[in-house]
């Protein structure tokens, strides 16, 4: 009977398929696997809901999954040699954005197999390929299947031809669906049961299992998601962790499919959770291996890696008193996010807040859209930065996060981190996104042409030149043809300034900015105009300029303020104007004081923002 | 009587003031203010509390308001009790006090005189528009013991008053200052409006050499305040006026500030110019220096001893009150210590004799000396220990009194 085949534990690997959907944003990941829980029958028609296994609003409403999810499926197969039998499916849904790239490659770490899931009305995009070459190099095997056939604008055969080139099938290989309509999911099913290959693990080995995700849980704490790939775990055990050496007792284990379903145990090939009751996700890190504390393995799962920031941001709370609302709230996400870091810092202009590093831009707007959707927090942030590391003449070596860090003194080397970018295009656009990479800094690695109408781009660029902007421009460029995937490769020596911007001779910490010297200009004018429309009129003249060191750049003046009076100010006016001083006090006590220039809060917020591409990222 | 009145608690119904404000009635002098809310017509930038006979429709009449005035003169006798000196000053504003015939105005004024006393050399004044005033009305008021009269004049240029609204030809305010003057007023004040749109520095320039001409010993110039719900604010907003910018307004004030002291009238008031210390509007001076005032009439604001109220702005409400014996008082409040300090630092610092640093509290004094340093306030007063504005620091004294005050 199915019990038998089902309950965890005791899984013979055999009847085991772990696999996972790679798939760009939009292209049907979570209506595919929608699907795939009805027709398994682990969700019942009535407690169905579109995207089931989203759990965050932010997931749902921008179609990406930020944390992954495992859901143990059973299916009995309909065709072919193994018509007929039981099997145990478990479908590990992976994050899909660049920036959760290792997450990306510890969930395929956690599978045998990949669906390869591509619109057939718009053919694989960069994100999706970079996490193909991902699978390609875990020895995935790859099931190439075209979603969405049921719409008018597919074109199934060509975009067929296209993935058998890129992995060397047969057109006739690419399986057909629609996620919408449930067309060929059985089918997909049974081929998943086909090809890939089982689990394969020592069953009487030490335990080994890979985490390769940890969510924080309100009510139970960290639940931690682990492929099991040697031995038993089993309630009640103790476990450790390889990395650390902590040891936690293991208050429950499970599968979920999708609820959680509490086990006995998980044997070799399962995928479930733990429970540990720690608080912390940084306790039970994605990629780091899960052995017993009374027969430890001795040798760690390879491939693990302490997720490092690469883009840092001041965080500012709009409204000052808001700082330890702002604290807390960072504390609460940091539960769930082990790779978001932070410690405080004071700007001269934005007062106090936190220096906060990410994995990548979409991981800061998470981040910043959580703190203000789910904590009622008004943030400003300023533009973010990458790492630096800057060799000094004396031999030594900083590390700087912010530009106020960057050092004054006589310097031999500037690295910044590059990035290996793929880009995506239809031919036509080929020629405006060379340009837009040239004048990024970027040098051409490679071009391929994936078929007769799309190119594939590979440049290597500093990712200082990716953070700002690159992704907006890009698309419209293309007119939103373009997709974009980036990796970390290393850094380089680059000719870098820190620039600083100057209120009536005051640096103003919060828009100094480290550039290239040969965009240096551009930046200080912009800003300095910018600055100019923001600021009121003073008292008197404020020169804005911007400056490397001593060497001013750009210059813009905002001219004195001249009158500034009631003209008439009888007996009637008096209770009047005496209200409206004490609001103007009010407003004045909300500016900010850059040595003796009031500058009001929104011109900061004004000025930080990225004119009308950070609205419309969001869109 | 501008904008609408501020928020307060209510005025109890007999209009009675707490032991303490009877207790200091008049240590820094007492005057009445009485506001007549007639004019014969509109104007397109006025949002005083003013109505024409067509906007008044029942109960109040021209010829009844002397009577409603003098029934609020009983009043403020039974609420002051015999505590209030002499009346120093009488300001007679609107509206248009002279659409009134010139022996009502004798009447209130005689109500006055028997209600609180006028002081030896009380100084009585009246506004009044250009086209509601002949040689026989000034000599009744004359007659009746009226010493000042002000005139609106607001412009030389037609385009300009047309776009005021005002209904006067340009020469007539100048026409009508001359025969107050021929009648026998001492004193004789013109007021002037800079910044309309449309009007050009050779306009603004015209305006103030017929002012001089005009012989008056005061002229007061204001910059143009476009207030919400006025007609003009309308045109504006919809693009058929322009309104010029602050750097123009501030062009006519240093212009109007050449003119006017070339001819013998020094500042001694943000917008405010006398011959000398006698021409000098001494009822104003009472707003400026915290005095103490009853402001009689709809709509009308006093201050008796830290506390201010505010009437009910419409005549037939007004009347109405006065007629069931009930304070005609809308809403007051009762001032703070830092309420009136921050109001006698933004008023005390408008007018010449500025305000003693050593009156001022932290950082005060020390924020005085940097406006010295930034050439807002005079060096020399401020040797003799004065915060005084400059030429420039006049222009922005709304600044300068938000830098003096404690944050």
């Amino acid at each position: 009977m199915m019990e038998v085949t089902y309950a965890p534990g005791g899984t013979d690997p055999q009847r085991i398929r772990n696999f996972c959907i790679i798939a760009h944003i939009d292209h049907g990941k979570s209506t595919l696997a929608d699907r795939m829980l009805q027709i398994t029958e682990v969700v019942d028609q009535r407690q169905m809901r579109a995207q089931y296994l989203d759990r965050m609003d932010i997931e749902r409403e921008r179609g990406i999954t930020i944390k992954s999810q495992a859901v143990r499926m059973p299916w009995t197969a309909r065709s072919g040699e193994r018509d007929g039998d039981e099997f145990v499916l478990n479908m590990i849904d992976t994050p899909g954005h660049v920036d959760f790239t290792y997450e990306v490659s510890r969930s395929l770490a956690a599978c045998e197999g990949a669906v390869l899931l591509v619109d057939a009305a718009q053919g694989i995009e960069a994100q999706t390929l970079a996490n193909l070459y991902l699978a390609l190099e875990n020895d995935l095997t790859i099931i190439p299947v075209l979603n969405k056939i049921d719409l008018p604008a597919a074109q199934p055969e060509k975009y067929a031809e296209e993935l058998a080139h890129l992995i060397g099938c047969e057109p006739e290989d690419c399986l057909r669906v629609s996620g919408k309509t449930g067309a060929g999911v059985a089918e997909l099913l049974d081929q998943i049961v086909h090809q890939f290959p089982p689990p394969v693990g020592e069953p009487e080995a030490p335990a080994r299992a890979m985490i390769f995700d940890s969510v924080y849980d309100t009510y139970r704490g960290v639940v931690t998601y682990v492929r099991v790939i040697d031995g038993l775990l089993e309630a009640r055990d103790r476990i450790k962790m390889m990395s650390t050496g902590a040891v936690h007792e293991l208050l429950e284990i499970g599968v979920i499919s999708p609820e959680p379903i509490k086990s006995k145990a998980l044997g070799v090939g399962e995928v479930g959770y733990l429970i540990t009751g720690v608080k912390d996700v940084r306790q039970s890190k994605v990629g780091d291996t899960v052995t017993l504390n009374n027969r430890p393995a001795r040798e760690a799962l390879g491939g693990y890696a302490d997720p490092k920031p690469m883009v840092y941001s001041g965080l500012y709370p709009i409204d000052g008193s808001d700082y330890p609302d702002l604290r807390e709230a960072l504390d609460k996400l940091k539960l769930n996010d082990a790779a978001l870091v932070y410690e405080p810092e004071t700007s001269a202009a934005l007062g106090f807040g936190f220096r906060c590093g990410f994995l990548g831009l979409l991981h800061l707007e998470i981040i910043r859209e959580r703190l203000e959707r789910e904590f009622g927090l008004d943030l400003i942030s300023t533009a973010p930065n990458v790492v630096y590391t800057v060799d000094m003449e004396d031999g030594t070596e900083v590390e700087v996060t912010n530009p106020s860090e960057f050092p004054e003194g006589k310097s031999a080397a500037v690295h910044e981190p590059v990035v290996r970018a793929t880009v995506l295009t239809p031919n036509e656009f080929v020629g405006a996104v060379m340009e837009l990479c040239q004048s990024r800094r970027g040098s051409l690695m490679g071009m391929e042409y994936l078929s007769q109408e799309r190119v594939e781009l590979r440049y290597t660029l500093p990712l200082a030149e990716i953070i700002y902007d690159f992704f907006d421009q890009l698309k419209s460029k293309t007119r939103g043809y373009a997709s974009l995937d980036y990796e970390a490769t290393g850094s380089q020596v680059a000719d870098l300034v820190k620039v600083d911007i100057l209120l009536h001779g005051e640096p103003v910490d919060a828009f100094s900015a480290i550039v290239h010297k040969d965009s240096a200009y551009a930046y200080g004018v912009r800003l300095a105009e910018k600055l100019r429309k923001l600021i009121p009129r003073q008292q008197f003249e404020v020169p804005i300029q911007a400056a490397i060191g001593s060497r001013v750049i750009a210059r813009e003046t905002i001219r004195a303020i001249r009158k500034d009076v009631l003209a008439k100010c009888y007996g009637g006016d008096i209770t009047r104007k005496r209200k409206l001083l004490e609001k103007q006090k009010e407003g004045k006590k909300r500016m900010k004081m850059v040595g003796r220039v009031e500058v009001p809060q929104e011109a900061f917020v004004a000025a930080l923002s990225t004119d009308d591409s950070a609205e419309s990222k969001k869109k | 009587m501008p904008g609408l009145p501020p928020d307060g608690e209510p005025v109890p119904r007999d209009g009675s003031l707490p032991a303490a404000a009877l207790a200091s009635v008049g240590e820094r002098g007492f005057g009445v203010y009485v506001h007549v809310p007639f004019c014969a017509s509109r104007c397109g930038y006025c949002d005083f509390n003013t109505y024409t006979a067509a906007e008044l429709a029942g109960g109040v009449t021209r010829e009844s308001y002397a009577d409603l005035v003098l029934d609020e003169l009983r009043l403020a006798a039974r609420v002051l009790d015999g505590t209030a000196p002499k009346a120093r000053t009488v300001f007679f504003g609107g509206g248009t006090p002279t659409l009134l015939p010139a022996d009502d105005l004798a009447r209130i004024l005689d109500g006055v005189d028997a209600t609180f006393g006028l002081a030896e050399d009380a100084e009585i004044s009246t506004e009044a528009n250009p086209e509601s005033v002949d040689p026989a009305y000034l000599a009744r008021l004359l007659d009746a013991g009226f010493t000042r009269v002000s005139l609106g004049m607001q412009s030389a240029a037609r385009h300009v008053l047309a776009v005021l609204d005002r209904k006067h030809s340009p020469g007539r305010a100048a026409q009508a200052a001359v025969e107050a003057r021929e009648t026998g007023f001492g004193h004789v004040n013109l007021d002037l409006i800079y910044g309309t749109p449309g009007e050009r520095d050779e306009d603004w320039a015209a305006s103030l050499d017929a002012a001089v001409a005009a012989g008056v010993d005061h002229v007061s110039a204001y910059s143009l305040i476009v207030e919400d719900g006025t007609r003009l604010a309308a045109r504006i907003r919809r693009g058929e006026l322009a309104m010029p910018d602050d750097d123009v307004a501030a062009d006519r004030y240093l212009a109007a500030d050449a003119t006017l002291s070339a001819a013998g009238l020094d500042w001694y008031e943000v917008s405010n110019w006398a011959r000398d210390e006698a021409a000098r509007c001494r009822h104003n001076l009472l707003y400026w220096q915290g005095g103490d005032w009853w402001g009689f009439g709809p709509g009308a604001h006093s201050h008796v001893g830290g506390v201010r109220w505010w009437n009910v702005r419409h005549p037939s409400a007004y009347a109405a009150r006065l007629a069931e014996g009930v304070s005609p008082g809308e809403g007051r409040e009762l001032l703070a210590d830092e309420d009136r300090y921050l109001e006698d630092v933004l008023l005390r610092l408008r007018i010449v004799d500025g305000i003693r640093v050593t009156s001022l509290a932290p950082p005060g004094p020390e924020k005085a000396a940097r406006a010295v340093a930034d050439g807002l306030l005079d060096e020399e007063a401020f040797a003799e220990g004065i915060a005084r504005l400059t030429l420039r620091g006049r222009l922005l004294a709304d600044a300068v009194v938000r830098d003096l005050l404690p944050d």
